[in-house]
């Protein structure tokens, strides 16, 4: 237990100040579930371990620590997977439960979005990195990310147009208000 | 204490994308478990509700370290626990129980000296020693702050065991509350006069129905 610096933040306000992005990171590249949960502790464990870490934007430090760890859970499905006769997807989709509440609807929306597209908003919608350090993290190039990330939210305008949200957040949380409601 | 609110963007509700403070709440006491497991939480804090307000309770591995009134500014108390110990400060109850559940018997009368380990690494020189010497004064009890130097042994410096008692990082637990001016008037307290006098009271009171 040195003393840190003067200045640096308990790490409670970093999670307090952080969190929720994170997880909103976390959920957009690996699906809302107990794999976005992991990756969200994993983390903020690896960055209390190096805490107090001199960088001059926490929360994008943590959102390129959050895409290692949801690239670590990513690997694990993968050796855990049951291989099959059937071509791979082309494209990894996040595992989104079917019987999730309608909470995870508007996730499911960033689930169906191309991996491309979603990984762009993850990053830079969610996580506020800047489009060169996003196509750094993916390997693309910062003008794809671009494109990729106004595809992507105008995809997301469309769909939650069709599932109108109030201001009140609670509002997500009654399923059959919407499902019973706007499907064309 | 709250959340940061999440991103605002004009065209694209952001509540959508909501998480809810519950599942974050879960989140982060799962942390502070992980944290605690693999020796990485230095310091643990929680608070609790009391009769004199909210008080701060933070603890390390060795033993309760703080003990702080509202007035103080819990994240400025935070911020300097942050400067002078370490960073690595979570939101947790699990090491503050003990002292959580003993405060709670204390506000009700039924305790009246506290057996918690203490971390007084916040203290040192002849604060520390004064500090060392105020569980000493009886539950119900009251010194003056001269008779106190008399007892670190060093009766001039009545003004240093003032300091001592105003800075002391484990108010209650360590019961600077129990010294007085020699004249029987309050002096100070980090909590407050109000709060001073209600520990008094309560002292007093709680002595005053002891069957003898």
């Amino acid at each position: 237990m040195t003393p840190t610096p003067r200045g640096a933040p308990p790490f409670d306000e970093i999670v307090r100040r952080h969190g929720a992005t994170v997880l909103r990171v976390c959920r957009a590249v690996l699906g809302p579930g107990p794999d976005a949960d992991d990756a969200w502790s994993e983390t903020f464990l690896s960055a209390l371990r190096v805490w107090p870490a001199p960088v001059d934007n926490v929360e994008a430090w943590l959102v390129r620590i959050a895409h290692r760890k949801a690239i670590d859970v990513i690997r694990g499905r993968e050796r855990r997977a049951v291989p099959t006769a059937e071509p791979a997807p082309s494209e990894a989709r996040p595992a989104v439960d079917p019987a999730a509440d309608a909470t995870d609807e508007v996730w499911a929306a960033v689930a169906d979005l191309p991996e491309r597209q979603r990984l762009a908003v993850a990053y830079h919608w969610f996580g506020g990195l800047p489009h060169t350090e996003t196509a750094e993290l993916t390997g693309s190039t910062p003008a794809a990310v671009r494109r990729a990330a106004a595809d992507g939210l105008a995809t997301l305008r469309r769909v939650l147009a069709v599932h109108p949200t109030s201001d009140d957040p609670g509002a997500a949380q009654s399923p059959s208000s919407r499902r019973t409601g706007a499907h064309p | 204490m709250t959340a940061a609110p999440p991103p605002a963007d004009p065209t694209t509700p952001a509540s959508a994308f909501g998480v809810s403070d519950a599942e974050l709440a879960a989140l982060q006491a799962r942390l502070a478990d992980r944290a605690e497991a693999d020796g990485l939480l230095d310091i643990a804090y929680r608070t609790i509700d009391s009769p004199i307000g909210p008080l701060l309770l933070a603890a390390t591995e060795h033993g309760v370290l703080r003990v702080a009134f509202a007035g103080e500014g819990f994240d400025t108390v935070l911020q300097r626990l942050a400067d002078r110990v370490s960073a690595r400060i979570l939101a947790t109850p699990a090491r503050t129980d003990p002292v959580a559940r003993q405060l709670d018997e204390y506000f009700t009368g039924r305790r009246r000296s506290f057996d918690v380990r203490l971390d007084r690494r916040l203290s040192a020189g002849f604060r520390a020693a004064v500090q060392g010497l105020l569980p000493g004064v009886e539950y119900g009890r009251t010194v003056s702050y001269a008779e106190l130097a008399a007892r670190a042994g060093n009766p001039k410096a009545v003004r240093a065991v003032g300091t001592a008692c105003a800075t002391n990082p484990l108010p209650i637990v360590v019961p600077c509350h129990r010294v007085l001016r020699a004249d029987g008037s309050l002096g100070g307290y980090l909590g407050g006069p109000d709060t001073k006098r209600y520990l008094l009271d309560l002292e007093r009171t709680a002595t005053a129905e002891e069957p003898r």
